[in-house]
């Protein structure tokens, strides 16, 4: 099922489908490895709701709500 | 010499590699100077330089920023490789994080893309093996064509073998290899071709860099790379522009996106096919700690607790326990004074050392103690990779502000001091947050700072000090975010930068890392302590002290003797012990009055007195008097100098209490009132930045504008806000 990565529940898994967003932003979430059909867990919010740690390859990061929001994911729980 | 070319060359080295890869580390491990090491992304900002002597041959290493990419994406990314393109080193060292093979190797293959000779650190083994990761080094080096070489920069391993492997490479005569490099699809290829015919076409040899570089670059749309070209084809450069256009149009129509995202996709699945054939991973699953730590340091209920903990502590430590080594430094500078009062003879230059020198640069002093734990904290959190959990953390309200979570760093190392914190601003990628962060971090108090407010709310709170000095800490940072908003509406109005941020893993931090962290930083402290702080004493000491009016000498000599005389006549009438005692008293007393008297006179008369009192105007409304305003004019030299011009200025000499408290009480004395020392102390807390500050600002924002703007804001507002609560406070009828 297609969502945005934004919607996808802590502890839930996706793969890519798609990175939306432009520039800067869409440039640097690809150059950190989130391309289409990789895999991103989901692996928790910040206290405050924002922003969102994923693991991708192995690597911890973060990314804001609403740059989640960009990415076009399968979720797959 | 057999091989004079070979000795007498300087070899340059240039370390390149992913923010966390533990480049710091190899570059200390290879040059043994001291710097600092983080884990907090990005904290490599300067080019650091080390030259070494390595087997006859003369080596200057380069640490280059700490990239994932060499897009020129963010300021780090545009130094290092300017680096590589411009200053042309002899070999670049790529430090490959093994541990996260796929993403370093994304910088890697961009490495290789540059017309430069590149060899591999395969760094941190030890960690990609406990993650059950087996890494085919010999298998990588053939498939990319690089030498390759495993090291534990922690534990100095493979750090020779790797100078050895950059050295031999460096000297070699072979060309950089152009096969073994990244392929893109057919499309792509045909497309880079055609424009690299272009290219060699209209410019011949006149193009700087690699020419399949330069296509691929223009290709994706690379405004640094158009604007060299354009720059050196002159007339033919929009020809040239036009038909990378031509290019990027075509590409962009065919794959429906972006071509840079065409090439990072490929550049990804081209780095697939190496991880396929050099790394095995086999399937036992290891706990992961860092993990662990994060279910807790991160939590949703816990974390900011926990968060808001640390800084607390942070503060309780610095301030506490600094306390005892503070009593042992006072009391040092007290022996000093007495050794020296004792050696010299009474006249101009004693006065200089003890009044001036001593005196000024003591009243400093004791405030290292502080510094060095203050500094030791935040080097703990930069060491462990806290900080970035702390950027994590507090994002979402850094972002009501307008700011990235990473400003947070950057405003927290403010508390310590500015100098480093606007340094730190590198690491934001926006240059918008960067000048809103670099304006609005010297709001933070600085640690420099702290000993005015001791100082004053010592003297006019008493057990409340604590409290009030907290209070203005909080008026800091609500007045910093106010401004960030503020600026943010006005001034900087756009999207934000994006926050795409790793957390790396949790590290157990090195003394010997944190030390150096620690020490790195308060030697600016004590440079300034020794340069800044001196001269700057020395200079107000002797504005304070000249002219020296003779009526002054006169008239003190005169009542000196009165008192004198007094005391004899008494002591002939009045012969009890009793009596005999209290006169003593009386007459030291008197004398110690006269003392103060006459010095406040001359401080009053002399240079500093009258620019005090020329100010006048300008400090009276927000209840300081002329004394108040020529320690705060001199604090611009430093902070911590408006204590010890105050010092000077209200002649503290006492020798039996600590110059503390006789500055206190002599603060007391003067008609300062708790509501005045209020206003003065928000006026130290929001007026203009010390200079090394601003001279920071102007090199981190690259304008002198925006320096002027910081002062004149900062300088305004501070006279505004002191202002609003001196009057305001009056006509609520306090102090």
């Amino acid at each position: 099922m297609s969502v945005r990565l934004s919607e996808v529940k802590q502890g839930h898994s996706a793969v890519i489908e798609r990175v939306g967003g432009s520039g800067a932003l869409r440039r640097r979430i690809l150059e950190m490895g989130m391309l289409k059909g990789v895999r991103v867990h989901v692996e928790k919010y910040a206290p405050l709701k924002d922003p969102i740690e994923l693991i991708v390859r192995g690597m911890h990061i973060s990314l804001r709500v609403e740059e989640a929001a960009e990415i076009i994911v399968d979720d797959i729980q | 010499m057999k091989n004079p070319h070979m000795a007498h060359r300087v070899l340059t080295i240039a370390l390149a590699g992913n923010p966390n890869s533990g480049k710091t580390t190899i570059f200390n491990a290879l040059t043994g100077t001291r710097q600092k090491v983080g884990n907090w992304p990005g904290v490599t900002v300067e080019k650091k330089e080390g030259v070494i002597q390595w087997r006859g041959h003369t080596l200057k290493i380069v640490d280059l920023p700490g990239t994932y990419s060499l897009t020129p994406f963010s300021i780090e990314e545009i130094v290092a490789r300017n680096f590589i393109l411009d200053d042309r080193p002899d070999v670049v060292i790529d430090i490959i994080d093994t541990s996260n093979l796929e993403r370093s190797l994304y910088l890697a293959t961009q490495l290789r893309e540059l017309d430069c000779k590149v060899v591999f650190a395969l760094n941190m083994m030890d960690l990609a093996t406990a993650r059950g990761a087996k890494i085919d080094a010999p298998k990588l080096s053939e498939l990319l064509d690089v030498p390759v070489v495993q090291t534990v920069g922690n534990r100095q391993q493979g750090i020779d073998e790797l100078l050895s492997a950059a050295v031999d490479l460096a000297l070699s005569d072979k060309d950089v290899p152009q096969k073994r490099k990244v392929r893109y699809n057919q499309e792509v290829e045909k497309a880079i071709e055609a424009l690299q015919q272009v290219l060699d076409a209209q410019m011949e040899d006149a193009l700087p860099y690699h020419p399949r570089w330069t296509a691929i670059k223009l290709i994706e749309n690379d405004t640094i790379v158009q604007e060299r070209v354009a720059a050196l084809a002159g007339e033919r450069g929009a020809a040239l522009l036009a038909a990378a256009r031509k290019q990027r149009d075509y590409l962009s129509d065919r794959f429906n996106d972006e071509p840079e995202i065409v090439t990072t996709d490929e550049r990804y699945g081209f780095i697939s096919g190496i991880i396929k054939e050099v790394l095995t991973t086999t399937t036992i699953q290891r706990v992961d700690i860092s993990r662990a730590i994060d279910l807790v340091l991160t939590n949703r209920f816990v974390g900011m607790p926990i968060f808001f903990f640390f800084i607390w502590a942070m503060f309780q430590l610095t301030f506490t326990l600094g306390q005892y080594p503070q009593v042992v430094i006072e009391e040092g500078f007290g022996l000093l004074a007495a050794g020296m009062g004792y050696l010299l003879p009474d006249g101009l230059l004693k006065e200089l050392v003890l009044d001036g020198i001593i005196q000024g640069v003591g009243t400093v002093a004791v405030f290292l103690p502080n510094i060095l734990i203050l500094f030791f904290c935040i080097a703990l959190f930069e060491d462990t990779g806290y900080m970035a959990r702390a950027a994590f953390l507090m994002d979402k309200i850094m972002h009501l502000v307008g700011l990235h979570g990473k400003s947070f760093i950057p405003m927290l190392m403010g508390f310590g001091c500015n100098v480093p914190a606007i340094m730190a601003t590198r690491t934001l990628e926006s240059q918008k947050d960067r000048i809103l962060t670099i304006l609005i971090t010297p709001f933070m108090s600085c640690s420099a700072k702290l000993p005015v407010y001791t100082i004053l709310a010592g003297a006019f709170f008493g057990a409340k000090a604590g409290t009030v000095i907290f209070a203005i800490y909080l008026i800091g940072i609500v007045f910093s975010i106010a401004t960030g908003r503020l600026f943010r509406s006005v001034l900087f109005r756009g999207a934000d930068a994006p926050f795409v941020m790793e957390l790396p893993p949790y590290r157990i931090p090195m003394l010997k890392s944190l030390t150096i962290h620690m020490w790195d930083r308060s030697k600016i402290f004590i440079k300034r302590m020794g340069g800044v702080i001196l001269i700057g004493s020395v200079v107000v000491w002797g504005l304070a002290n000249f002219p020296r009016p003779t009526e002054i000498q006169e008239r003190h000599a005169v009542d000196q003797a009165r008192i004198e005389d007094r005391f004899v006549a008494q002591s002939a009438v009045q012969t009890g012990e009793e009596e005999q005692d209290a006169l003593e008293t009386w007459r030291s007393d008197a004398l110690a009055d006269l003392e103060r008297r006459t010095q406040a006179t001359q401080a009053e008369q002399s240079l500093l007195g009258r620019l005090g009192h020329g100010m006048a105007p300008f400090f009276a409304p927000i209840g300081v008097d002329w004394r108040g305003g020529i320690a705060l004019l001199s604090g611009f030299v430093a902070k911590e100098i408006v204590v010890s011009t105050l010092g000077v200025l209200y002649a503290i000499t006492d020798d039996e209490q600590s110059t503390e408290q006789a500055l206190r009480g002599a603060l007391r004395a003067s008609g300062m009132t708790g509501l005045s020392a209020m206003a003065m102390m928000v006026f130290v807390l929001l007026y203009m930045p010390c200079v090394a500050t601003v001279a920071a600002i102007r090199r981190e924002t690259g304008s002198i504008k925006w320096m002027m703007f910081s002062i004149v804001y900062s300088t305004g507002m501070a006279w505004l806000m002191a202002l609003i609560i001196y009057q305001g406070g009056r006509l609520l009828g306090l102090g």
